[in-house]
């Protein structure tokens, strides 16, 4: 057991969870009390145990069932499918292939059985019936060869695609139609709809599981856990951020924000006197007979902070400029004062809205539909965008804005115009920029982020939530 | 303590059921373990799911005391630990010097002060200190600052708090600790090292109908699984905030007080307000619920 639990810590830490020695001997002590033939509660007492962050529970799971989907017989801890033991399983499927007037095993059905066995399984919401047809359509339909190079996804692509379950879901809810004796209110179809989508998802997940059990037991634990391994979401890049991925992210970027907004606030909370009050150390010093001996200071202004948030949206970034405007109207939301502005070669203030928009959704689309941001061909200018803003609104920044540049400088090798960030600098509190590339392609190319980075309080790689926190956290 | 207070896994999750909990595989294991290793459970996910209520509910299962601590910004030593009454301290001092006994040392005095009579117990030392069985709810902890947290780990870890004056007290017994957290903020890998994590999510269909059936008298079942399958439904929208299982409870209770068998479109877009708190939520998902078919 000792073994098996250090493999598989060691296996967790190369998918980068971060697991420490103290938690590895809790887990150990934790399995002690867990009975070993029960699964689901060997996974819940390991991940108590070694994973404290929720969003890693998905990095986890992966690890888990590669890991462990092979130890059973060898440890004698599970059956290969977590349930159901092969013999039992195959005495199980000849009964229901006689009870359908067939015979033989799974591996005769044709493709129609399996798809009628299926949709009753779906019907009925059998689950064991639902895995036991989700290792039959492997077998059928995935054409697994041992040692062949292609991931899981090709396999479970081609499983899908001779299943067709959209046609499935259709066939369900003319089923669920029928069933009903009156017409099904469109609330209810929707309620069934989902019902079914929920199962088909389930049916999936099986199928999905069923292919990775067969590629562990074809390549090994190490090689699977390997290709496996998606970066944990912290380490997610925002350019390559998948649609699920950003919602990961959008979730991750609100406490962020609020962190960011106290941290811009309480700077000056920590220091409890105020400038000295010259009237009130007087009157005191009438009690020691004029001699100032006890200085009194004004009560310190609290601190409200402005933002002012400038962001590149144009093509290069485009998908950090998704991020980008989610940070903003996280933002938005945190300080008292915020001002956005968006540019490509020209710029535009968008603050209203996003002031005016609930939906974060409606309010990207308004900004990419509806700011002014194109001044000649749509591509990059940062020198005439700033040089504008300078022009029109460079008046209102002071000595309580921080600024924020998000972007990757990359100029077109238009003039740079970096004196306004000078400028900028000079009057705001401080001046921030973002970069959403690799340290190692700044000034490459057309990128100008040195002459801009000399004038700002800082610049900083922001290429995932690790590192943007490490900026907020920068700012403490 | 332990055996006696916890068989298996399975009767920690009967035990739990008895007193009006569902707990599932998860849950149950979880508390299980907590038992067992004498290990803080931290207790993390969205607002309404029942974290606050798993802490409770442990409590009248083990017949045990609650105590709990209410985290927020600005909590001190002095509000969570202990703290010298300070008043009755000064009163002692001054009888001292109005009687004759003015050779008194102080030192004398000093040890007289500082002894438990003259010491307030906040929650955390309320929880080691007592005799009887205790389950101390720390909640919201994520709402104090970081450097705050660092109160909390000598008790976790230890089970016992150090007083200046009167040295380490240590705990009679091994209270069952859970903290909730709602994660508006990353808390100390120091605290959550000292943890078992358990992350409770909106229920499946299933439990949540389960919930809904013990927790509101006179519901049909046939109810139930409407409202189970409606607020799984709004869940997927895109809302600020999704509805919890404390507002679908409340939503079910409402729905049976008005006499509802069962629930169409109108109903359900009229009885919205119970289900979700913003305006734009409750806009968006009535145009959802009509338009989709």
């Amino acid at each position: 057991m000792l073994d098996l639990l250090s493999g598989f810590v060691v296996q967790l830490r190369n998918a980068g969870l971060p697991v420490s020695l103290t938690e590895t001997i809790d887990a150990m002590q934790a399995v002690k009390h867990i009975p070993v033939e029960d699964r689901e509660a060997f996974k819940y007492a390991l991940a108590a145990t070694l994973v404290k962050n929720e969003q890693h529970w998905k990095a986890f799971e992966t690890v888990f069932e590669v890991y462990f989907s092979l130890r059973g017989p060898e440890y004698n801890v599970f059956d290969e499918d977590g349930e159901i033991d092969e013999d039992s399983l195959e005495e199980w499927m000849s009964q229901q292939m006689r009870g359908m007037g067939g015979q033989g095993s799974a591996e005769d059905m044709s493709p129609e059985e399996i798809a009628e066995m299926l949709f009753r399984a779906l019907m009925n919401a059998d689950e064991a019936m639902m895995a036991a047809m989700a290792r039959a359509a492997v077998t059928q339909f995935a054409g697994m060869e041992p040692g062949r190079p292609v991931g899981g996804t090709y396999y479970l692509y081609r499983t899908l695609r001779n299943l067709d379950l959209d046609g499935m879901l259709e066939r369900l809810m003319e089923e669920a139609q029928e069933r009903s004796q009156d017409d099904m209110t469109p609330l209810q179809e929707r309620l069934e709809r989902e019902e079914y989508e929920n199962r088909i998802e389930d049916l999936k997940r099986e199928i999905e599981a069923e292919i990775r059990r067969r590629l562990v037991a074809d390549r090994g634990v190490e090689a699977m856990a390997k290709t496996l391994r998606k970066p944990l979401p912290e380490d997610v890049d925002f350019m390559h951020a998948s649609r699920e991925d950003m919602v990961n992210i959008r979730k991750a970027i609100q406490p962020l924000t609020r962190k960011l907004a106290a941290r811009l606030a309480r700077k000056r909370k920590h220091k409890r006197r105020g400038p000295l009050d010259f009237r009130a150390t007087v009157r005191q010093s009438l009690s020691y007979g004029g001699v100032p001996a006890e200085p009194r200071f004004r009560n310190p202004r609290p601190n409200k902070p402005e933002l002012v948030v400038i962001a590149d949206i144009s093509g290069s970034v485009a998908a950090f400029a998704r991020f980008t405007l989610h940070l903003v109207y996280a933002l938005q939301n945190q300080f008292s004062k915020v001002r956005s502005f968006v540019f490509i070669d020209g710029i535009d203030e968008v603050t209203h809205l996003f002031q005016n928009e609930e939906d974060i959704t409606n309010a990207v689309h308004r900004v990419n539909t509806e700011a002014d941001v194109v001044w000649v061909d749509g591509h990059s200018d940062y020198g005439h965008a700033f040089g504008v803003f300078w022009e029109k609104y460079g008046s209102e920044i002071n000595s309580k804005s921080t600024v924020m540049f998000l972007g990757d400088a990359r100029n077109n090798y238009h003039s740079t115009n970096a004196w306004v960030v000078k400028e900028t600098a000079k009057k705001a509190r401080s001046v921030f920029w973002l970069n959403p590339e690799p340290k190692s392609y700044w000034d490459t190319g057309d990128s100008v982020i040195t002459e801009y980075a000399t004038h700002a309080d800082g610049v900083f790689e922001c290429r995932n939530l690790r590192q943007l926190e490490g900026f907020v956290d920068h700012l403490a | 303590m332990g055996d006696t207070m916890f068989g298996d896994l399975a009767s920690t999750r009967d035990g739990l059921r008895d007193v009006g909990y569902l707990a599932d595989d998860g849950i149950a294991s979880v508390v299980y373990l907590a038992e067992k290793l004498g290990k803080p459970v931290l207790i993390e996910g969205p607002a309404g799911t029942g974290k606050t209520e798993l802490a409770k509910s442990v409590a009248a299962m083990t017949d045990a005391r609650l105590i709990r601590l209410q985290c927020y910004e600005g909590l001190d030593e002095a509000k969570a630990l202990y703290e010298w009454n300070y008043k009755k301290q000064l009163l002692r001092i001054q009888a001292d010097r109005g009687s004759d006994a003015n050779n008194e040392e102080w030192v004398d005095i000093q040890d007289d002060i500082f002894n438990d009579e003259f010491l307030l117990t906040r929650p955390l030392l309320e929880a080691i200190t007592a005799e009887e069985k205790v389950v101390l709810l720390i909640d919201e902890v994520d709402r104090v600052e970081v450097e705050t947290e660092a109160l909390l780990l000598e008790i976790l870890s230890e089970y016992q708090v150090s007083i200046p004056e009167l040295g380490t007290i240590e705990a009679t017994q091994i209270p069952l600790v859970f903290l909730t957290s709602n994660n508006t903020r990353e808390l100390s890998e120091a605290l959550k090292r000292r943890c078992l994590f358990l992350h409770i999510d909106y229920p499946q269909l299933e439990r949540e109908k389960e919930i809904v059936l013990t927790k509101v008298e006179g519901i049909s079942e046939n109810l139930a699984e409407q409202i189970a399958r409606i607020v799984r439904s709004i869940r997927q929208i895109e809302l600020k905030k999704s509805p919890s299982v404390s507002e679908t409870l409340d939503w079910a209770r409402t729905l049976v007080l008005l006499g509802v068998e069962s629930i169409d479109v109108e109903q359900a877009k009229e009885s919205l307000n119970i289900l979700l708190k913003y305006q734009s939520d409750i806009e968006k998902t009535a145009k959802e619920l009509t338009v989709e078919a």
